[in-house]
């Protein structure tokens, strides 16, 4: 076996809180036994009595005003028992922008109009999936083209169809901007010696989770709807189906089974979500849907493609004066997440690096294809790749090495963007250093036979948005614990796991909070008509911090009250400190004077005449600025060989060293950076759709290609330990701002191996063999 | 469509069920047979979540249909630790050494690593990727359970002693 152990999973956690009894350990996840035996269930595994099944009409054209539907023979069909078009539903549209109700420009269900290839038109629940599929087939639709776009630039022309004509707020294509202005950026340039200004077009992607979506409804015996469903976000589900309806929140609860894996593609309402919550009203039956693979990847969402153009000045000495960045985001038919896209990808274009000047201009624009929405990075991948490449360029016109360039200009604790946020910890110039030492950055550089090279490329990422467009009026992350006289506890929350073992790191904190074993700890994530309002769910890297902050909360109020126990028993005098640990609560300066957990809760019950031992726990970011609490950083260095022939690239090697704050689980942790390794790689080389004139040609995982196992490189990897002020026992994000750095660091390498310096991802052969000579027409 | 009446003997039990010739293996597992375990990613045979063994083999269930399996012994994921809280040393290995996350691949990738185990038993990492490469994961660039593959091998290895282990590599297939 070439691959070394990796170091971090040998690693001792450091910093103040040295005496922890879970935290920092490699706790196996709660729920693997069950999914090692198959048991555990996801949506598409539940079936329930009298179920009907569902399917979706999609539209065949990119651009269209629907004339009529004609569905009269699908519904005579035997065995339909429901079809819907958008003029049988409420007609309310729906965005997780709430707090601008523009932008919530999508539909359930097309009401007049058909945006791109796969728009949902009408929808069928029958007895078996066979029928519901014919039924679909005998749903006639009237439609009237309208020119459509597919591009940017075609989006943006004079003459350019109107997407969204019903939107007043709109002239254009362009469905929100945003802009950033630090310092004086025209006056800066005049100090640079040297001044790039590069074009780049980054390619949209898939998330490719393994389970596509699925969505159960049903009523239950009140009348309210009952939604299991695949998703990162039960809260922000509940309010838009409940608002889509037109019904109170508190009429509809949604429940959350296991779900294979989400990537930021399943954060949003979505049209069979409403469907099946709606046609189960209508027939008072649960009624299921599945997508197929076909549809995940040619209808659902992806990461944006986007066009940016960046300039960015240098002194003789690699200092950096100024960064003039514009970035056009290819939304897609309507905005989803985009709006949130265009927010970050500004403001991760300011990271990294010391900018004294900075200018973002960001536009979303809609165009008639699948539209694209949050993507494992949310901005990141594309503006870091930018100013990834953009930093090996300069070092080599400056001729110093990538790494001492960075290292100069890399952003350190306590810095600032002006007006826009605070790194609170960075641990980047320690994770440069170490990659450098790690790979023999140096040596290497130098002796890399012909075809071979090494990259480098970097990142930073969020540890969840201080934003609230959302617009919910409660806390950001919120939980429940309840405290048995057994010695045990219950977490109940709406954070959610979506694979990336959330249930087991919150039990972690949760289990050191309390000192008591993590095994006797059980959650319940998420439900939420029992799980306390609210947790906005599992995106942009924010549950570890954000709920893990509300289960500290909660667990310090629990704390608080078996302090009296201890204090009432042992008489204590009132300056002693009541500790936890080891499954007992007791004087720390006199640990002989203690209880058990269980022998607390238990006084406590008792001297409360029978009151259950619980507590509510709140995090809500503020004054954090525009963006996030704390932010992770990493360095990472990629080794390719290239075939000159063929212009194949094989990736050999990957190192890393980051920080992600205190780590509360490193077997997570590195599961997470090499899961993320795998998608930049594919990011990098293998992932691009094929699109026809808004069609998406490649719609099988034989033509749309993930890496295989037999693809990975080889993999090192180092944690730098800073400890996070904001963060749950010092610990902040890991593991998704790891997919931002393997593409630079491969193009990086590519360029190293081979001359070509990839602006125009992805990096194909061909484009390898065009820049060598090897192909010349 | 007419139905057929087939018997499949799946995990050490006899069902006898009435299918349509149209539906696949996966379909008849996990919609008559309750055998949720079986997972279907993609329906096209490309993914390997689907994965079950026929006869010892592995197979992409979604592209197989039910008929053909027909008086054939089928192990699915739920057949491989049949006690309640006992596992196989490949699923304990995968549990242990973090090999799962979302778990959707979860049970295609135990599988098609059993059919791996079941021939060659003291597999190289590359013998293992290449064996594992029918079967995509998304979440944990497959590390993970390269290692708990390795590390399931030796177990099994050690369990059936070293004259067992090197016998049972008859097949080359």
């Amino acid at each position: 076996m070439n691959n070394k152990q990796n170091p971090a999973l040998n690693q001792k956690v450091s910093g103040p809180y040295t005496q922890k009894s879970v935290v920092g350990r490699s706790v196996p996840r709660i729920d693997a036994p069950d999914k090692a035996r198959g048991a555990a269930q996801y949506t598409a595994d539940m079936k329930l009595p009298g179920m009907l099944y569902g399917k979706l009409l999609r539209s065949p054209v990119p651009h269209a005003r629907i004339k009529n539907i004609d569905i009269s023979k699908a519904a005579a069909f035997p065995g339909v028992k429901d079809v819907i078009t958008g003029k049988d539903t409420p007609g309310i549209k729906y965005g997780n922008w709430r707090l601008f109700p523009q932008t919530q420009d999508e539909y359930p269900l097309a009401m007049d109009k058909v945006r791109f290839i796969g728009d949902e038109v009408a929808a069928v629940a029958a007895i078996d999936p066979d029928i519901a599929e014919e039924a679909i087939s005998l749903i006639h639709v009237e439609y009237d083209e309208l020119p459509a776009v597919f591009s940017i630039d075609e989006a943006l022309a004079q003459d350019a169809p109107l997407i969204h004509d019903d939107i007043d707020q709109l002239e254009g294509n362009i469905s929100i901007d945003r802009n950033i202005d630090v310092g004086d950026i025209d006056k800066a340039f005049d100090k640079a010696d040297l001044i790039l200004d590069d074009k780049f077009t980054l390619h949209a992607v898939s998330h490719a989770y393994l389970e596509p979506c699925a969505a159960l409804a049903q009523p239950d015996v009140e009348g309210r709807l009952i939604l299991w469903t695949s998703t990162q976000a039960p809260y922000i589900i509940q309010c838009l189906l409940a608002s889509t309806l037109g019904l109170p929140e508190n009429h509809v609860r949604v429940i959350k089974p296991h779900v294979g894996g989400g990537f930021g593609g399943k954060m949003e309402l979505r049209s069979w979500e409403f469907c099946a919550a709606f046609m189960a009203k209508r027939t008072g039956r649960p009624v299921k849907f599945v997508l197929t693979r076909a549809e995940e990847l040619s209808t659902g969402r992806t990461r944006h493609a986007m066009n940016i153009r960046s300039k960015v000045g240098f002194k003789k000495d690699g200092t950096i004066v100024a960064k003039d960045f514009e970035a056009y985001l290819d939304g897609g038919a309507y905005n989803s997440m985009g709006p949130t896209a265009t927010f970050l990808c500004g403001n991760f274009g300011a990271m990294l690096y010391r900018y004294p000047a900075y200018r973002y201009r960001g536009y979303h624009v809609y165009t008639n294809k699948t539209p694209a929405g949050a993507m494992r990075g949310f901005g990141a991948p594309q503006a870091l790749y930018v100013t990834e490449t953009q930093m090996n360029i300069a070092a080599k016109e400056l001729n110093i090495d990538p790494i001492d360039l960075r290292i100069k200009n890399a952003m350190v604790t306590g810095d600032t963007i002006e007006g826009v946020t605070k790194i609170s910890s960075a641990g980047f110039v320690e994770s440069l250093q170490k990659v450098a030492e790690m790979s023999k950055w140096k040596e290497k550089r130098a002796s890399l036979p012909n075809n071979k090279g090494i990259g480098i490329g970097c990142y930073s990422f969020i540890s969840g948005g201080v934003f609230n467009w959302f617009n919910t009026p409660y806390n950001f992350a919120a939980c429940e614990v309840r405290a048995y006289d057994d010695g045990t506890a219950h977490l109940l929350t709406m954070a959610s796991d979506i694979g990336q073992g959330s249930d087991t790191v919150l039990r972690q904190i949760l289990a050191e909070a309390l000192g008591i074993k993590v095994e006797n700890i059980r959650v319940t994530s998420a439900d939420t008509a029992m799980t306390p309002k609210a947790d906005l769910g599992t995106w942009g890297s924010r549950v570890t911090l954000m709920n893990g902050n509300a289960i500290l909360d909660a667990a310090n109020k629990i704390k608080e009250k078996l302090a009296q126990m201890v204090s009432i028993k042992y008489n204590l005098n009132i300056i002693h400190e009541v500790a936890f640990a080891n499954d007992r609560a007791f004087a720390k300066a006199k640990p002989e004077r203690g209880i058990s957990f269980g022998e607390a809760v238990a006084m406590w019950v008792k001297t409360h005449r029978g009151e259950e031992l619980t507590a509510r726990g709140y995090y809500t970011p503020r004054d954090k600025g525009l963006t996030t609490p704390a932010y992770s950083f990493g360095a990472q260095v990629a080794e390719v060989a290239v075939d000159p022939d063929t212009g194949v690239v094989t990736v050999e090697k990957v190192t890393t060293a980051h920080d992600c704050g205190t780590v509360i689980n490193p077997m997570s942790v590195e599961g997470q950076l090499e899961g993320a390794l795998h998608m930049g790689l594919g990011y990098a080389l293998s992932e691009q759709f094929v699109i026809r004139d808004g069609k998406v040609l490649n719609t099988t995982f034989l033509d749309y290609k993930i890496p295989a196992a037999e693809d990975m490189p080889q993999i090192e990897s180092y944690t730098i330990e800073t400890y996070e002020k904001e963060g749950p026992f010092g610990a902040k994000e890991a593991g998704e701002g790891l997919a931002i750095p393997t593409a630079p660091a491969i193009a990086h390498a590519v360029y190293d191996a081979t001359g070509y310096r990839c602006k125009d991802l992805p990096i194909t052969p061909e484009k390898i063999l065009r820049a060598t000579g090897k192909i010349t027409e | 469509m007419a139905k057929v009446n087939i018997t499949l003997h799946i995990n050490g039990d006899t069902y006898s069920v009435a299918v349509e010739p149209c539906r696949t293996l996966a379909e008849v597992l996990r919609e008559d047979l309750n055998l949720i375990g079986t997972k279907i990613g993609c329906g096209t045979g490309d993914c390997g979540a689907c994965t079950v063994l026929i006869d010892g083999k592995s197979v992409t269930s979604c592209l197989s249909l039910a008929v053909e399996s027909d008086g054939k012994e089928i192990t699915t994921i739920e057949g491989l630790s049949t006690k309640g809280d006992t596992l196989h040393p490949i699923q304990e290995a995968f549990v242990k050494e973090g090999a799962i996350q979302c778990g959707y691949c979860t049970p295609g990738m135990i599988l098609s690593a059993k059919y791996l185990l079941d021939r060659n038993p003291e597999p190289t990492e590359l013998e293992i990727r290449q064996a594992l490469s029918g079967n995509l994961c998304r979440c944990t660039g497959y590390h993970r359970i390269v290692k708990a593959v390795m590390v399931a091998s030796k177990k099994i290895n050690q369990q059936n002693g070293p004259s067992k282990a090197s016998g049972s590599n008859e097949e080359s297939d």
